[in-house]
């Protein structure tokens, strides 16, 4: 298979930042109470992962290995101002709901782990395919973790109305959120347990 | 068993502030005082005329900054001595603000006795203790607002590490929220960069918690070496980032923001406590296979929610 799909199918499922790295796990609970949300948040971190990514791999002859971290901190808090100001004007209204996550973006794990793990080695193409990689499988999490907890708890998908009840309204309350995410990571380590036969170890939770 | 000094100290603190900010809200009651986000209750100190003081169209209610934008009045009440008169609004108010009622020819017993003005706002201690409860447990910042996880699930292995990052993350958390205020109202918004906080933030963090790292290996090795491991850890934590940014938004003072660091860091050490407890004793359970690790500390966090969810309802002010 081609090297640039196996890095965007390895973002998906098998390095999936939420479920497999347990990285970046606030917002995974913060904002998920919908999809659209969810959808949201993804779309901007898929953009900073993505520019962030090329910036450094364009630029890593010229950073110094010693002040890599803070420059790399820059480098993202560039693009989160960036997509700060552009998210509003398109859409305010979910915008509002995610603002501080937005700006949060900046101190997200998965963004600079996949900088220093990936973009400062390799050239440019695989880095914008890993960046892209990493931010739809973060996307794709969230928007599960948001299509569970909205359909059970408010009995919608993407705000349309589905069952026209609400079965369990925990879970768009904020302890929903913790336990969708325990029972989906559960899913994950039963799913490799009947393939492989043995219990994956945790993730790093940063 | 050995005692732990650290949640005694914390309740120690928390009974000192109930202590010392009771006496003076009980003082603090003016003319005129919010009772809930849409009722006022204002006292005449003579008993009126029902008929005068049920008429809604007697009084006239504005927020202090804009007089010509009077509040709609829904209705009034009188309390059975009819000294005390409270004031129901269709829209929530504003209770950080400072509100102006006026009651025109006022009538006692038949009488009119002139025109009356209340001023009603709270005082100072009682919005930075309404911010301070609000940040440390009605909103605690991992239970209800979800941030700082990362380090939550990393740390709260152990009672030792968790005392010991919960302390280190108050201290940090303070004192670079006041910097960020700082710089944030006579830099940034003094320059017209406001858009730039977020750069200026992480920054300012970031350098912070560098500084305090290599002072304290120079001043005090041995607090270094029991406390240096969490130094580092805390530049990943969002909360450190999401309290100046939430300071910046709500255009906090500088006793409000360092009252809302105070309060965000003392949460965050509860709720580190908290789980640590939980996950020592977690060791020696008997967890299904795909649950070990991870998946289960999330559902225990979940019950943590849940039960944090009670406070919401603690509207004391």
């Amino acid at each position: 298979m081609n090297r640039n799909v196996t890095l965007l199918w390895n973002g998906l499922i098998p390095e999936n930042p939420i479920f497999r790295l347990a990285l970046s796990l606030c917002p995974a609970v913060a904002v998920t109470t919908s999809v659209k949300n969810g959808l949201m948040l993804g779309l901007a971190v898929v953009f900073v992962q993505v520019f962030s990514s090329c910036t450094v791999a364009i630029f890593k002859n010229f950073i110094h290995p010693r002040i890599r971290i803070p420059a790399y901190v820059i480098i993202i808090a560039l693009w989160v101002t960036v997509i700060d100001m552009i998210l509003p004007v398109y859409a305010p209204d979910v915008y509002k709901q995610v603002a501080l996550f937005v700006k949060l973006i900046v101190v997200f794990a998965i963004i600079i782990s996949r900088l220093e793990l990936f973009a400062s080695k390799e050239p440019l193409l695989p880095s914008f395919f890993d960046g892209l990689g990493m931010g739809v499988g973060f996307m794709f999490g969230l928007c599960l973790i948001g299509a569970i907890r909205e359909f059970f708890g408010a009995g919608q998908l993407f705000g349309y109305d589905v069952l026209g009840f609400k079965p369990l309204l925990v879970m768009i309350l904020p302890a929903g959120g913790f336990f969708v995410i325990g029972f989906i990571m559960a899913t994950f380590n039963w799913v490799e347990y009947k393939i492989t036969g043995k219990i994956p170890k945790a993730g790093g939770a940063h | 068993m050995k005692i732990h000094r650290f949640p005694v100290i914390l309740c120690a603190v928390f009974a000192v502030l109930v202590l010392a900010v009771g006496p003076a809200i009980a003082q603090s009651v003016g003319s005129g005082s919010f009772k809930k986000d849409k009722d006022i209750e204002i006292s005449f100190g003579v008993p009126v005329d029902e008929a005068w003081a049920k008429d809604t169209a007697n009084y006239s209610v504005y927020e202090k900054p804009d007089p010509d934008i009077k509040v709609p009045v829904e209705s009034v009440t009188l309390d059975s001595r009819r000294v005390n008169a409270t004031l129901k609004f269709k829209e929530s108010l504003n209770t950080a603000g400072e509100y102006i009622v006026e009651a025109k020819n006022v009538t006692s017993e038949g009488k009119v006795i002139g025109s009356r003005e209340f001023v009603v706002k709270k005082s100072e201690v009682q919005l930075l203790f309404a911010i301070f409860l609000g940040a440390m447990i009605i909103n605690n910042f991992v239970f209800t607002k979800y941030l700082g996880l990362c380090i939550f699930f990393g740390v709260s292995q152990k009672k030792e590490t968790a005392i010991g990052m919960g302390i280190t993350f108050t201290v940090v958390m303070v004192l670079s929220a006041v910097m960020c205020w700082a710089l944030y109202t006579f830099v940034l918004q003094a320059l017209h960069l406001g858009f730039l906080k977020i750069i200026v933030f992480i920054g300012t963090v970031a350098i912070f918690v560098q500084a305090v790292d290599t002072i304290l290996r120079k001043i005090n090795p041995y607090l270094f070496k029991k406390l240096g491991v969490y130094l580092v850890l805390i530049v990943t934590n969002c909360i450190i980032l999401a309290v100046p940014l939430i300071n910046a938004d709500s255009g906090y003072g500088p006793f409000s923001s360092l009252t809302m660091a105070l309060g965000a860091g003392l949460g965050f050490a509860l709720a580190l406590f908290l789980m640590s407890c939980v996950r020592e004793k977690l060791e020696v359970c008997r967890v299904p296979p795909v649950f070990q690790g991870l998946p289960i500390a999330f559902i225990v966090t979940g019950l943590f929610a849940l039960a944090f969810l009670g406070f919401s309802g603690l509207a004391i002010f």
